[in-house]
């Protein structure tokens, strides 16, 4: 308990500190930040909501300290302004809509290869030297090398355009409504089909070997070799006995991954013109939309200390000795 | 030291990586000189590749072979670069906070750990929309998020290191502790630091082109990422033009395996046991058995 109090508070202050950043790095850029910052909505907007939106920044004449505390203020509230692209809409809104896509891609993609790379990984290590291990490694490191967005730029190419197998951009057909029929879920499941199959291709590797590894130690072990000497099933002994325990070093990479591996799934919803967070984020630089950039910046980061959080209790749950030995 | 090179010469991996990045370091160094000018309009937008231009033309019509090793230049620049100066500010931090200890260590650490928990893409793209877009920027980004990983690795060896002999002995011979770091601690994690920059360049190069990819780079300029930008939006993968993004994707993933290639060399001659799994191995393959479930221990002599 006491170590996971400890996590708590270490994401609380990063977390902290991440939304200071988000103030900081406008007022720290050479030039005049705010003008930059509200260059595109002059003549968009009128004077009383540009005096509301410098607020919400904390733009304002007064002190730094009290600019900061009015923006800790908005942001605690969840005002995080008003898009520029998106104008009107709040910035909040638009990033709530992109969410629910990206949650739902990246979430599924993560979730395939971890289970199938721990499978792999499992696989190889117990034939060690066997045809899996021999192919697998070296084959991923190969396709590791590739620029995560650039796989996706070739997949996209031959699967979608060369030969039409798969649709080739946003998250399902305009032409069928957004309501839950077997079309529109459908067209959701063969949009997101070859993301997903980008990041999964691009991530098991990372897994297998991973597993693959700590399996290796761990079948040395003598309790493994106490297992065998039982008459147990191998069965039993790979996945009870091994796997069970290979795991655990797998979830702590897992939340050290994660950012890895949100970054890598953003610029493919980029390179799918998928509309998730990715996909906000591309437009939001290319129209120097200031808020929405900062907006995302902070829910992603936010979101990312959320995760490993989830993981930290997962860990403890998991492991008897780290909730014995914290204590 | 000439020991570490010694052994590099005669690893097989080390080798072929060198080779690949000897050959991109010519490339990048003299390669500008034989090719035109890579931002001119020489033939039709999109052809595909022919005698005259071997990989085709992008969108505007410019040679993609300029481009790609135009691009060699202005990339692996900024890759080594950035990639050095992550892990000098990586071995700062981190020899100090291993070094020092106790609250110092505990402060830095926190530093550390918050810039590692951070998602680099999101924290490189909002720092680089602020600045004023050009290759000073993408380095300076790329260094400012990325000094960590070196610095998290290097602490722990540095921790390590502080308790050994001949630290304590220095120290006790009243050595200047400005002098145990630079003389006694850092010469002897030659081969961390090396393989600490290796991954922090292989890093640099990727982010880079993921940055550039984005626009967030020059646009104007030739390098990897930005050949990359150009050819997502002159719709390249719309009109089939596969040559416009095929060539600096498998430059990149050439590099980064070259790079990966030296730096497992560089683990295999820091760490004796893989050295001697792997000869292990090799003698049982030679003498018809598989290599099964073992521990090789460590003998005073491999070869």
């Amino acid at each position: 308990m006491r170590y996971l109090l400890r996590r708590l508070a270490f994401y609380l202050l990063a977390a902290w500190a991440s939304i200071t950043l988000a103030f900081v790095i406008p007022r720290l850029m050479p030039g005049d930040p705010e003008a930059t910052m509200f260059a595109r909505f002059h003549g968009k907007l009128d004077p009383q909501a540009m005096a509301a939106l410098r607020d919400t920044f904390g733009f304002s004449d007064e002190p730094m300290w009290r600019q900061y505390i009015s923006y800790l203020g908005h942001v605690a509230s969840g005002d995080l302004g008003v898009s520029v692209s998106y104008f009107p809409a709040r910035v909040g809104d638009v990033i709530a809509t992109g969410m629910v896509w990206t949650l739902f891609l990246a979430g599924m993609a993560v979730v395939i290869a971890y289970a199938l790379g721990t499978l792999l990984g499992i696989a190889a290590a117990w034939r060690r030297g066997g045809w899996l291990d021999s192919i697998g490694p070296p084959l991923f490191v190969l396709v590791g090398a590739f620029p995560f967005f650039w796989l996706a730029m070739l997949l996209l190419f031959l699967f979608g355009f060369t030969l039409g197998w798969t649709p080739v951009r946003h998250a399902y057909d305009s032409r069928v409504s957004a309501e839950l029929s077997l079309s529109f879920v459908w067209s959701v499941v063969t949009h997101a089909a070859l993301p997903a199959i980008t990041i999964v291709v691009a991530t098991v590797g990372s897994w297998m070997l991973d597993m693959r590894n700590t399996m290796v130690s761990i079948l040395g072990e003598d309790y493994i070799t106490m297992a065998h000497a039982k008459g147990l099933p191998p069965r039993r002994v790979m996945f009870r006995y091994a796997a069970r325990n290979a795991l655990l070093p797998s979830v702590t990479s897992f939340g050290m991954a994660l950012g890895f591996l949100l970054s890598g799934s953003l610029l493919t919803e980029i390179v799918f013109s998928y509309p998730g967070q990715g996909y906000l984020l591309i437009q939001a630089v290319r129209s120097l939309d200031y808020p929405l950039i900062q907006g995302l910046f902070l829910t992603i980061t936010l979101a990312v200390l959320g995760a490993n959080f989830l993981v930290d209790i997962v860990y403890v749950w998991l492991d008897p000795r780290a909730r014995r030995g914290q204590q | 030291m000439t020991g570490v090179i010694n052994q590099l010469a005669h690893n097989r991996r080390a080798l072929v990586g060198l080779a690949i990045l000897g050959c991109f370091a010519l490339l990048a160094l003299v390669g500008p000189l034989f090719v035109g000018d890579p931002t001119a309009m020489v033939a039709r937008p999109l052809s595909p590749p022919s005698w005259d231009h071997w990989l085709g033309t992008t969108g505007q019509g410019q040679d993609v072979l300029a481009q790609t090793i135009a691009g060699a230049r202005t990339t692996l620049v900024i890759g080594f670069t950035v990639g050095f100066a992550q892990v000098a500010i990586g071995a700062l931090v981190g020899t100090t906070a291993g070094y020092v200890g106790s609250r110092v260590d505990d402060a830095l650490s926190l530093v550390i750990n918050i810039f590692l928990i951070m998602p680099g893409l999101p924290l490189m793209v909002i720092v680089a929309a602020y600045m004023p877009t050009g290759s000073i920027t993408i380095a300076l980004v790329l260094v400012a998020t990325g000094w960590a990983w070196s610095a998290r690795v290097i602490r722990a060896q540095a921790m390590s290191l502080r308790d050994r002999d001949f630290v304590l002995a220095a120290r006790l011979a009243g050595e200047n502790p400005l002098r145990i770091v630079t003389h006694e601690i850092v010469p002897n994690m030659t081969s961390l630091l090396a393989s600490a920059f290796i991954g922090a360049t292989i890093y640099a190069i990727g982010a880079e082109v993921a940055l550039e990819f984005l626009g967030l780079g020059d646009v104007s300029a030739v390098s990897w990422g930005t050949n990359l930008y150009w050819a997502s939006n002159d719709s390249a993968l719309l009109t089939g033009a596969w040559w416009t993004f095929v060539p600096t994707g498998t430059c990149v993933a050439l590099v980064g395996s070259a790079l990966a290639l030296v730096n497992s060399a560089i683990d295999e001659i820091g760490n004796p046991r893989l050295r001697t799994e792997h000869a292990f191995e090799d003698e049982l393959r030679a003498a018809g058995m598989s290599p099964g479930l073992s521990t090789p221990v460590l003998r005073r002599e491999v070869d």
